[in-house]
């Protein structure tokens, strides 16, 4: 897929179809995902009491958004404290602004990138790009991207979608001729390739798991060492805080370390969990500055909405979009921007706005396996529903094709006919008339009209009883009374 | 003791054997069963599909029939109109106070009928007779939003001649997802053929649900297919002897 420009959500039924339609993609997803919530249902089965750690991050993090200006300031001050630099940016315009100036002043020419979530979200590469600063992923999914010119298809594992065979092909065709197939192989390709840029950036810019309010310190959790690479060789390191990362103190960094590896991968912890407070002092290895970009980019307009500011409860562990029945189906980039799944369904269309995202909170059959799996229990069906009942008010509903009438109206109509037992069965009856025109042995197998037309492309109806419960209740009534 | 019945209007209009089959059971176990005909659908759809004006009309048209109803509980063969009603009547409401206090009252007093068989009458044998090869798929909201897992297979197991077997993943959604299913019909086509597959695989000859909308959803697709597995409601299973 080519590099989309923008969001493109409510293109999610064409994207989902295009990868429903190819049994190499669906497989991957399918296979992928399984495993991942495998080996979670795996991993959670060890920890006693794993509920209660789930209530009590659940619990942290409510106190964190319910009162964020204060731990924002609180964070803001420990960082600067600790010899770091702290910046705000309200959009993501002011924090690649932020990074393209930070790296002037420094000189690179190079910027090495650690695998985070928020600077795809910003679009930095893109930003970087058009400055003349050469952004070079270090995580092995994000370089993989990087090459095939494409978006994360999934929260943690970007390159969720791509097998060992694309991504052979795509390092024949962009780094070595010599084409590698084996695993091992494949990533000492990548490493080659990328060693002679770590050795020379002079600036890393990585993202951040959890930010501690009380200490200002940057936590990271990753499994191949190149974040801790990243933050830590070049002599500039710039972390991009999204504002809702944050959590309060030191210690409750036990609580969310040992929920995150277990929910997303399965893994106890994972392999290199950074913590990372200010510059580096005397006589110490690190960074000579260490930079924070706290970022905005539409979450104080999710925190405004009291029922929706639960959404960024999230701690981005990705166990929601393996437990999707529907991410599984239509894959990562069918929901048209950087974040998918579940939790890319909520938080697409607040930070990018519903009418760009309106069909996100459709794409869901409500059924719960995300909410199951959250360790921070955010109700994401609930939410779904909620942004249903915005969507409907703040953009409304397209005619299906083959509707007669816009869907608010069908609406309309739908609860005139159900608020009088008269008019219910009134309908009922014309639809028992109606159905001779197009019920065959008692299956509907086709129809021109929405919404008949959208269930019977895949599957029959069966028509109406002959006789309702309501009119056969008579007879069951004096069968009691015989009896 | 005295039960009202919610129908469902899906029940009422396609499977009227599924509410037949759920008085049956009810009356054999000495329950008095009354059946309000001015009752027409919970509002599901409308809230469902995000208008909640239209949800909202229709719901509480329902609170005031069933705070009339002189009935000891509220029971309906469904999982989903059930939470509509226990869950979501509450949400709809949150903001009215009059209608929250109905809608309260309701939470306690509606059940979905295996539960309401195996929680509130105390049976887990009915006294069914049904030879047959079944797998029991768990509705979402009868698994997730009521809780309602180990009951409907308590009652499946004491059915004389019945082998229960269970699907591999059984909390899969079988994608059906109301106005799921014609917003995005692929998927929930494919999500259904995955669920159709795994009880093919594990040689089940029925596929036994709480809701009629998974049924109506998973039967249609046997149509289509031609497979030769069956659906039906766990009511009937427990109403043949
Ligand atoms: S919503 Fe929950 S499950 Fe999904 S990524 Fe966020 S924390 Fe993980």
């Amino acid at each position: 897929m080519d590099e989309a420009v923008g969001v493109e959500s409510n293109q999610i039924h064409e994207l989902g179809k295009r990868v429903m339609g190819n049994a190499r993609l669906a497989e991957a997803y399918r296979s992928s995902t399984l495993r991942l919530y495998d080996h979670r249902r795996q991993a959670i089965a060890e920890v006693p009491g794993f509920e209660a750690l789930r209530e009590r991050a659940r619990a942290l993090k409510r106190e964190v958004i319910t009162h964020l200006d204060y731990y924002l300031e609180q964070f803001a001050a420990s960082v600067e404290r600790r010899g770091g630099k702290v910046h705000w940016a309200v959009d993501a315009r002011e924090a690649c602004a932020l990074v393209i100036a930070l790296a002037r002043e420094c000189g690179a020419k190079e910027v090495v990138k650690a695998k985070s979530m928020v600077s795809e979200e910003i679009e930095l590469n893109h930003a970087l790009e058009t400055a003349g600063i050469r952004p070079v992923e270090s995580d092995l999914g994000e370089y993989i991207l990087q090459l095939a010119n494409e978006r994360p298809a999934h929260i943690v594992a970007p390159a969720i979608h791509k097998t060992r065979g694309d991504v052979a092909d795509l390092f024949e065709r962009h780094v070595d001729p010599h084409r590698a197939e084996e695993p091992e192989e494949l990533t000492a390709v990548a490493r080659q390739a990328l060693r002679t840029v770590f050795a020379e950036a002079g600036m890393g810019v990585s993202g951040a798991n959890f930010a501690v309010a009380e200490t200002g310190t940057i936590v990271t959790v990753e499994n191949e060492g190149n974040i801790r690479f990243s933050t830590t060789a070049p002599r500039v390191h710039v972390a991009l805080v999204g504002i809702e990362k944050l959590i309060p103190r030191f210690q409750d960094l036990a609580v969310f370390l040992r929920l995150l590896g277990r929910s997303g991968t399965g893994q106890k912890l994972t392999s290199y969990t950074s913590i990372l407070t200010g510059p580096r002092r005397l006589g110490e290895d690190g960074p000579d500055e260490m930079h924070v970009i706290l970022i905005d980019n539409g979450r104080t307009r999710a925190l405004a909405d009291e029922k929706m500011r639960e959404a960024l409860y999230c701690i981005r562990c990705g166990a929601c979009l393996n437990a999707c029945p529907v991410y599984r189906k239509i894959g990562g980039h069918a929901y048209g921007w950087v974040y998918s799944g579940p939790i890319g369904a909520l938080i697409t269309p607040e930070l990018a706005g519903l009418k760009q995202a309106r069909e996100l909170p459709f794409a869901s059959s409500l059924c719960g396996a995300c909410r199951e799996v959250c360790p921070v229990k955010i109700n994401i069906p609930d939410l779904l529903l909620h942004l249903r009942a915005q969507a409907q008010e703040t953009a409304a509903a397209t005619k299906p094709p083959g509707s007669p009438v816009r869907e608010h109206t069908a609406m309309r109509l739908w609860a005139w006919l159900m608020t009088s037992s008269r008019r219910y069965a009134w309908s009922a009856r014309w639809a028992r008339i109606g159905q001779h025109l197009v019920a065959r042995s008692g299956w509907i197998r086709s129809s021109r009209f929405f919404p008949l037309s959208a269930w019977t492309r895949d599957r029959d109806l069966p028509a109406l009883a002959p006789r309702s419960f309501r009119q056969r209740w008579k007879d069951l009534e004096s069968e009691e009374k015989d009896t | 003791m005295r039960v009202a019945l919610f129908v469902t209007c899906l029940a009422d209009q396609f499977y009227p054997g599924v509410s037949e089959a759920t008085v049956k059971v009810l009356r054999r176990l000495g329950v008095e069963v009354s059946f309000d005909p001015a009752q027409t659908c919970c509002g599901q759809p409308a809230f469902n599909t995000g208008y909640r004006e239209e949800a909202r009309l229709v719901a509480a048209r329902n609170l005031d029939l069933f705070a009339n109803a002189d009935a000891d509980y509220i029971v309906s063969p469904s999982g989903s109109c059930t939470s509509m009603m226990r869950v979501f009547y509450r949400e709809l409401f949150e903001h009215d106070p009059l209608r929250s206090a109905q809608a309260q009252a309701m939470a306690g007093r509606v059940f979905e009928f295996s539960e309401f068989v195996v929680k509130v009458l105390k049976v887990d044998d009915v006294g069914a007779r049904f030879a047959h090869r079944v797998a029991y798929h768990d509705s979402c909201h009868l698994l997730r939003e009521l809780g309602v897992a180990e009951e409907p297979r308590r009652l499946l197991r004491a059915v004389r001649d019945a082998e229960l077997v269970e699907l591999d993943d059984n909390r899969l959604c079988c994608g059906f997802g109301g106005t799921f299913a014609v917003k995005f019909p692929e998927v929930s086509a494919a999500m259904g053929a995955d669920k159709i597959k795994a009880a093919a695989a594990i040689g089940a000859e029925y596929l036994v649900a709480g809701d009629s909308g998974c049924l109506m959803h998973l039967a249609g697709l046997i149509h289509r297919q031609g497979a030769k597995i069956k659906t039906i409601h766990l009511a009937e299973v427990l109403a043949s002897h």
